[in-house]
């Protein structure tokens, strides 16, 4: 079956996000897709990357050897680099950042998103031994705007957008926009608003991909 | 004369008793006092609650195992408060066998109750974690419209902390992301066990520089390590 629209793949996803993203905040881009994104703000674009471990005006990987500083390195212990203006802080004032209300705008990965805002991301199952929390509880609940990238359902076909989530929360009503491979999503007190999608695809076939109801 | 240098680690872990409450800083491979843990591991006390960011990478065949995992490994921890427990880890591995507690905590209010124990605050309460599985069993109240759950201080009987300068009283300079939960974790300490790269004469630290100064160090091992490693 051949289907009239092509969904966004993981570069196209992060682009999206990034063209949405002025100069002059300051933001947090979680792990996978959202890191991605800083590499379609161009620099000239002054946004200001926080890392949670202590890191404020992250540049992008270092671009030969000769730029490695094995003592720099983002929250995914990928090695990084500092633009100009940048600065350390140890773990309590990065988080000051994160839970005083500091930053703009945080990007985070999702495995659901529910209509009242609702997020989950960091576990599937509450009996679960391993648990890998990490900052996204803090910065759900303390950036200005938290934006989800994910898929739009499951490699096999569940949604994603939902009326309720079933996983574990991270925290409740956080979320403002969901940024997907097919659409994008702003969270209103009416439940999801449909402010794009990807060309070709209609509301109906958007909705038959989501569990909540969808409005345009 | 203040001099907290020690000349050997047995001397830097002398006094670390069985049940510690012991804080182990770093992220990554940055600023992470490994030496000191290694120290820790030969020294021998057991029963220990272990604080630290994560509770250690999946291990690969051919890599060298981790101190934080070893000493897991070892059964000399009863119980981990940390922000990442992988499940197919070696502490994941033996929280499923009922050999270890685990605590996993969002990495804001485990910074905070840090800096909330070294500056005299016993609890505090945060929005953070409201309405989660990190709520269970914590008290919650309303501020400013929204729930907030009580979270305590989390002191340290011992702090594990690496610097790249230090001088006899103490006083610290971190590197770059090095940073992270040392100045922190040395605040939240008791016993503050430092491992620096390099030793300076007194007075030669520039002030405007330290980040934490001596009085919140107890112990410092001039150890020069080397740089990092990349994390496999």
């Amino acid at each position: 079956m051949s289907e009239g629209f092509k969904p966004l793949g993981r570069a196209g996803m992060a682009a999206r996000v990034a063209a949405d993203i002025p100069a002059g905040w300051y933001v947090n881009l979680g792990i996978g897709i959202p890191t991605l994104a800083a590499d379609f703000v161009p620099v000239e674009r002054e946004v200001v990357l926080h890392s949670e471990n202590g890191i404020l005006g992250m540049g992008p990987a270092p671009a030969s050897d000769n730029e490695v500083n094995p003592w720099l390195v983002n929250a995914s212990t990928q090695r990084v680099t500092l633009r100009d203006g940048g600065s350390y802080v140890h773990h309590a004032d990065s988080f000051a950042m994160v839970r005083g209300g500091h930053l703009d705008l945080c990007v985070l990965g999702g495995f659901q998103v529910a209509e009242n805002g609702d997020l989950a991301n960091w576990s599937q199952s509450a009996t679960e031994t391993g648990r890998q929390i990490g900052g996204a509880m803090d910065l759900a609940v303390g950036a200005k705007r938290v934006w989800v990238v994910m898929e739009h359902q499951t490699k096999d076909g569940q949604p994603r957008i939902l009326r309720r989530c079933s996983y574990p929360l991270t925290a409740a009503g956080c979320v403002s926009r969901v940024y997907t491979n097919l659409a994008v999503l702003d969270v209103t007190p009416d439940g999801f608003k449909v402010i794009d999608m990807v060309p070709g695809l209609s509301l109906a076939e958007l909705q038959a991909r989501s569990e909540a109801t969808l409005s345009s | 004369m203040i001099d907290k240098r020690v000349a050997s680690m047995a001397e830097a872990m002398a006094g670390i008793r069985d049940g510690a409450t012991v804080l182990m800083a770093g992220f990554g491979d940055a600023g992470a006092p490994h030496a000191l843990m290694d120290g820790l591991i030969e020294q021998g006390a057991k029963e220990l609650t272990l604080v630290v960011n994560s509770a250690g990478r999946v291990h690969k065949a051919g890599e060298p195992t981790s101190g934080v995992a070893r000493l897991i490994e070892l059964g000399r921890v009863r119980k981990v408060i940390t922000t990442f427990l992988r499940e197919n880890s070696v502490a994941g591995r033996l929280v499923r066998e009922g050999r270890m507690q685990a605590e996993v905590i969002p990495q804001g209010t485990l910074a905070e109750r840090l800096r909330a124990a070294g500056s005299g605050v016993p609890a505090f309460f945060t929005p953070t974690g409201a309405g989660t599985l990190v709520a269970e069993g914590k008290e919650v109240r309303e501020y400013n419209g929204r729930p907030c759950i009580l979270e305590l201080a989390l002191p340290g009987d011992v702090a594990l902390v690496e610097a790249w300068e230090a001088d006899r009283w103490g006083n610290l300079i971190f590197r770059e992301s090095g940073r992270n939960f040392n100045p922190i974790m040395a605040m939240a300490g008791q016993l503050t066990i430092v491992q620096a790269h390099h030793i300076r004469e007194l007075g030669t630290l520039e002030p405007n520089r330290v980040v934490t100064p001596g009085i919140f160090v107890n112990r410092v091992l001039h150890l020069p390590v080397g740089d990092p490693k990349l994390p496999g």
